[in-house]
C-alpha cells in the first residue's frame, strides 16, 4: 500500500529567503510523526504547503482517503467578531452536511462544554480556544490530522487529556499524526518517526535514532538538555 | 410621477434597507469598510458621465462600480501596505474625476441623491437585485463565517477564499447601486455602515448581530422616508435617512457596550 503521505524534493521560498529545501520523506497509516527544529526552521511552513496553503516547488501526494484535520498554532481571531464557538462549528459542519447533531459529541470528547460553546471566541482563554480549535479539526472524522504545538496553551493537566484522547482515536480510526512540538520528551514517548528540520541537513527516523544528544545539538545549534529514557 | 411608481420607489428602498444591513454586516466583520467606502465613491465618475452625456445614471454608476470592485478586488489579493494606500488614492481620484465631469447643477444630486419613482420594470429589476444579494450572502454565510475566523483554517477546509471574496464585493457593489440614486455616491455606502456598526453595539452574537442590523436599517429608511413625506418635504430623504441612522448609533451609545 502506498505511503498516506509521500513528499519528495519539496522547497518552499518566501521572496528570495528559502525555508525548506529539497525535502524527501513519506508516512505510513497510522503513524505519528512529530516535526521538530529551532524557531524559523520552517515547521510551520511545512505543514502550512502539506495544506496546500503556500506555493511550493516539488511534489507533495496524499492518499486519496487522506482527509485532513488542522489545529494551527495560534489564529490572530478578531476578538470583535460576534461569534461563539457554535457559531464556528456549527458553520463547519453545514458545509460538511454533517447533521447539526453531530457538533456536540465531538465539542464533549474534547473537553469543550455546553458553556463553553455558547461562549463568544473573544473571550475563550488560550486553553480553551486550543480545544476548541481541535473540536473546530476533529469535525468530520480526519483520518489525518496535523498539529501545530497543539500543547502551547493547555494546562498540563488538559494537555494529559489531549494526548489520551489523540492516542484513543488512533487506536479506533487508525488516525495519522503529524505534530509539531517543542517538548522533546513528548516527541520521545509520543512519536514512531521523528523529523527534523534545521539549518543543516534534515532528519528523518524513529525517536531513538534521532533524539541523540549529537543530533539534538546538531538540530538546535546548541547543547539541548535532553536524557534518553527507555521504557519496557 | 405616478402615486405607484413612488411607491414602488419606496418599497424598494426598503428592500434595499435589508439587503445593506446584511452585508453591512459582514463588510463590518471582514473590517473593510475603508474597501467599501471607496466602491461606492468609485460609482461619482459613471454617474458624472451619465449626467453630461444624458443616459440612465445607474449604466453609468454600475459601469463604474463593476470596475472599481475588480480593481479592489485585485488590491485585496495582494498584501502588505500598498493595499491601503492604494485604496486612497482610488477613493480620492474617483471623486475628483466626478466632480470635474458631473455638470455642476446635477452634482449635489450624483452626490446625495434624488427620490425619484420608478417604473414596474426598473423597481423589478430593483427587486431582483435585492433577492440575488440576500440569496448569495445566506447561501455563502457558513464560508463567510470560516474566512473571517480563520483564512488558513477556511482555506485548510476547503474554501476558495479568492471566488469568496469576490462574490462578497460584487453583492456589495450591487447593493449599493441599488442604493445608488436616493443615497447618492457619497451616502449609499453610509447605509451599509452605520446600521451594522449599531447592530454591532446591540448584539454580541451573529444571529442577533444580523437581525439587529437590519431592523436599525429598515427602521432609518422607514422613518427617513416618513420624515420628507410627512414634516420636511422640501428635503431629499437620502440624507435624511443617514442622519437618522447616524442618530441612531448615538442612542445605541447609551447601552453598555456588547461584550467584547
Amino acid at each position: 500500500m502506498a505511503p498516506i503521505l509521500s513528499v519528495r524534493e519539496l522547497t518552499v521560498r518566501f521572496g528570495e529567503r528559502t525555508i525548506i529545501q529539497n525535502l524527501s520523506f513519506s508516512v505510513e497509516r497510522g503513524e505519528n510523526v512529530a516535526i521538530i527544529g529551532p524557531n524559523g526552521a520552517g515547521k510551520t511552513v511545512l505543514l502550512r504547503a502539506l495544506l496546500h496553503l503556500l506555493p511550493y516547488e516539488g511534489v507533495i501526494e496524499w492518499a486519496q482517503e487522506a482527509k485532513l484535520g488542522y489545529v494551527p498554532q495560534k489564529i490572530a481571531a478578531d476578538r470583535q467578531l460576534p461569534l461563539d464557538v457554535n457559531d464556528l462549528l456549527a458553520a463547519k459542519a453545514r458545509l460538511l452536511k454533517l447533521p447539526k447533531q453531530n457538533v456536540r459529541p465531538v465539542a464533549e470528547r474534547v473537553g469543550v462544554s455546553p458553556e463553553l460553546l455558547d461562549s463568544s471566541v473573544g473571550v475563550l482563554s488560550g486553553g480553551e480556544f486550543q480545544k476548541a480549535l481541535i473540536a473546530f479539526a476533529l469535525l468530520g472524522n480526519p483520518n489525518v490530522l496535523l498539529f501545530d504545538e497543539p500543547m502551547a496553551s493547555l494546562d498540563e493537566l488538559t494537555e494529559e487529556h489531549v494526548y489520551d484522547l489523540l492516542r484513543d482515536l488512533q487506536h479506533e480510526q487508525h488516525l495519522t499524526v503529524l505534530l509539531v512540538s517543542h517538548d522533546l520528551s513528548v516527541v520521545y514517548q509520543f512519536a514512531t518517526n521523528v523529523l527534523c528540520l534545521s539549518k543543516g541537513k534534515p532528519c528523518f527516523g524513529p525517536p531513538t535514532e534521532i533524539l541523540t544528544p549529537q543530533n539534538l545539538e546538531a538540530i538546535y545549534s546548541a547543547p539541548v538538555k535532553f536524557h534518553q529514557h527507555h521504557h519496557e | 410621477m405616478t402615486a405607484s411608481g413612488e411607491i414602488y420607489g419606496v418599497v424598494l428602498a426598503l428592500l434595499f434597507a435589508v439587503a445593506a444591513g446584511l452585508v453591512g454586516s459582514f463588510a463590518l466583520m471582514k473590517r473593510m469598510l475603508l474597501a467599501s467606502d471607496v466602491i461606492s465613491h468609485v460609482a461619482l465618475p459613471g454617474l458624472g458621465l451619465a449626467f453630461l452625456f444624458g443616459f440612465n445614471p445607474i449604466l453609468g454608476g454600475g459601469a463604474t462600480l463593476l470596475l472599481g470592485t475588480l480593481l479592489i478586488w485585485q488590491l485585496q489579493r495582494k498584501t502588505g501596505l500598498a493595499t491601503e494606500a492604494m485604496i486612497g488614492v482610488i477613493f480620492a481620484g474617483s471623486v475628483a474625476i466626478g466632480a470635474v465631469l458631473t455638470p455642476k447643477q446635477d452634482l449635489v444630486e450624483a452626490l446625495f441623491g434624488k427620490f425619484e419613482s420608478l417604473s414596474l420594470p426598473a423597481f423589478l429589476i430593483g427587486v431582483a437585485a435585492v433577492v440575488l444579494v440576500i440569496a448569495v450572502i445566506s447561501r455563502f454565510k457558513d464560508e463567510l463565517i470560516l474566512g473571517l475566523f480563520s483564512p488558513e483554517l477556511a482555506a485548510a477546509g476547503g474554501v476558495k477564499l479568492d471566488r469568496l471574496n469576490l462574490y462578497f464585493l460584487m453583492m456589495f457593489s450591487l447593493s449599493v447601486l441599488v442604493g445608488l440614486r436616493f443615497l447618492g455616491a457619497l451616502l449609499a455606502g453610509a447605509l451599509i455602515i452605520i446600521p451594522a456598526t449599531t447592530g454591532r453595539r446591540l448584539a454580541s452574537d451573529l444571529s442577533h448581530f444580523l437581525i439587529a442590523s437590519c431592523s436599525v436599517s429598515l427602521l432609518a429608511v422607514a422613518s427617513g422616508f416618513a420624515v420628507t413625506h410627512f414634516l420636511l418635504p422640501k428635503y431629499s430623504p437620502g440624507p435624511v435617512i443617514v442622519i437618522i441612522s447616524a442618530a441612531l448609533f448615538m442612542l445605541s451609545l447609551l447601552k453598555k457596550p456588547a461584550r467584547a
